[in-house]
């Protein structure tokens, strides 16, 4: 049957894998555990075999008896033996996960979803914004950038939390700031007299920052509501709609397409996303029952 | 040869596009400024008469709340290019909050007083300058609205 989402243009995808089948999930061995924030854990997992995904894809995490959540992949694409993910503590399966000890397993399937854009990308700026957790499924990218940066001209990085304390990767951040090749701006929602950075929201970021809208790609993450101000933003600073790329949330269960629960609008986030251009989106985002 | 800041201002981005006339009139209200690390640009309270461009540096905006935060919340840091305080143009022209250079700040500080007298004589003057500060409070009053939605509170519950 031809859906609504057949009619719109659909986005090339860097991701092979996207109408991946429902497997078995392989029982991966948790090697490291690093708590982040408060109620963030990010677990690396080792795989049986050299594991291969794209920036932006996400895994189905099972822990027997509870359940399984999707959890997106916070590593370097370029390891393919150590896999990170990090996860906010907001349920039982999540929960689960965070008490997760070197030595236990978790099921694992996977990758699944589209990925950033990232080689499209090159050639001008890249403008990576994240709120909350919105940053470990942007990380991949920003990885992938560095690792290939000579083919990008500014690379920047917004980033909001709550408070300082719910920043995440505090250390990593220090080091991406200390280089030359990287701009990074960091926003807190809340903070004490002992913070020094920035008070205020995401989307403010977008005035500070040094791009040439003209040839910017945009990469973003957050809770929708940010997402939705930093694309006014970024409309305002003159980034074309067609180099908008959003990660889209929703309750996501099977992953492959056949249950249904994730939809939004004409698409299937677990097929169609979790990354979209925002001309794909734009007309759903702000639809009250999508 | 009278020093003026009319160059200065013209730089600046909130005065793009001021009628060269009207640049003129509020340059005779400015004057350049530096605050020390801690320095206070004002305090909450104290009579506003004056505004400030900032052209280095970054302030927060902090509210006193005893036993939270070491005594002060910071609401917002406004950074280069940005304005601190509107209080000068609304009655009854009291800092609402306090402004702290959280790092060395050079900024133009424009004497309010001296503006509002201007405008007075000069309604086109007074309405370019409303309508800026206009844009500025709708600017700030939606961001402090997204703040208080507390956008990366728990969505989930799996």
């Amino acid at each position: 049957m031809r859906t609504i989402a057949d009619g719109l243009e659909r986005e090339p995808r860097e991701a092979a894998r996207t109408q991946a089948p429902w497997i078995e999930p392989a029982s991966w061995q948790v090697t490291e555990t690093r708590l982040e924030a408060p109620g963030v854990v990010t677990l690396g997992l080792t795989p049986d075999e050299p594991f291969e995904f794209l920036p932006g894809q996400f895994n189905m995490l099972y822990v027997p008896g509870i359940g399984e959540v999707p959890i997106s992949i916070s590593g370097d694409p370029a390891s393919t033996t150590r896999v990170l993910h990090t996860i906010r503590d907001v349920g039982p399966v999540t929960a689960a996960l965070c008490k997760k000890q070197p030595g236990q397993q978790v099921g694992v399937r996977g990758p699944y979803g589209t990925s950033w854009p990232v080689a499209a990308a090159e050639g001008g700026d890249l403008v990576i914004v994240a709120g909350g957790i919105g940053l470990p499924p942007l990380r991949p990218a920003l990885y992938q950038a560095l690792s290939n940066r000579d083919r990008f001209g500014r690379v920047v990085l917004l980033y909001g939390a709550r408070t300082p304390d719910d920043l995440l990767f505090p250390d990593e951040l220090s080091a991406w700031r200390a280089r030359f090749d990287l701009d990074v701006y960091v926003t807190v929602d809340a903070a004490a007299r002992a913070w020094r950075g920035d008070v205020g929201v995401v989307p403010e970021l977008v005035k500070r920052a040094p791009f040439d809208p003209a040839q910017t790609t945009a990469f973003l993450v957050g809770p929708e509501i940010m997402m939705r101000f930093t694309v006014r933003a970024l409309r305002a600073a003159g980034v074309g709609d067609d180099r908008m790329y959003l990660s889209m949330e929703r309750n996501m269960q099977c992953a492959v397409a056949m249950c249904g629960h994730c939809q939004l609008g004409p698409f299937l986030v677990c097929r169609d996303g979790p990354v979209f251009s925002y001309r794909q989106l734009a007309r759903w985002l702000s639809i009250r029952e999508v | 040869m009278q020093h003026t800041l009319e160059p200065l201002l013209r730089t600046q981005k909130f005065f793009a596009g001021l009628d060269p006339d009207h640049l003129s009139l509020i340059a005779g209200c400015a004057s350049t400024v530096v605050f020390p690390t801690d320095g206070f640009l004002f305090r909450e309270g104290d009579p506003a008469n004056t505004f400030f461009l900032i052209r280095k540096g970054k302030v927060a905006l902090e509210i006193a709340a005893a036993g939270r935060g070491a005594g002060a919340l910071v609401i917002q840091t406004l950074g280069e290019g940005e304005v601190a305080g509107f209080s000068w143009l609304i009655e009854p022209h009291h800092w609402e909050f306090d402004g702290r250079a959280i790092e060395r700040v050079l900024a133009v500080k424009m004497d309010g007083t001296c503006l509002r007298g201007k405008c007075e004589d000069d309604p086109r003057l007074g309405y370019e300058l409303m309508r800026r500060f206009a844009g500025l409070t709708a600017t700030r009053l939606q961001a402090t609205r997204l703040q208080l939605l507390d956008v990366y509170g728990h969505a989930h519950d799996r």
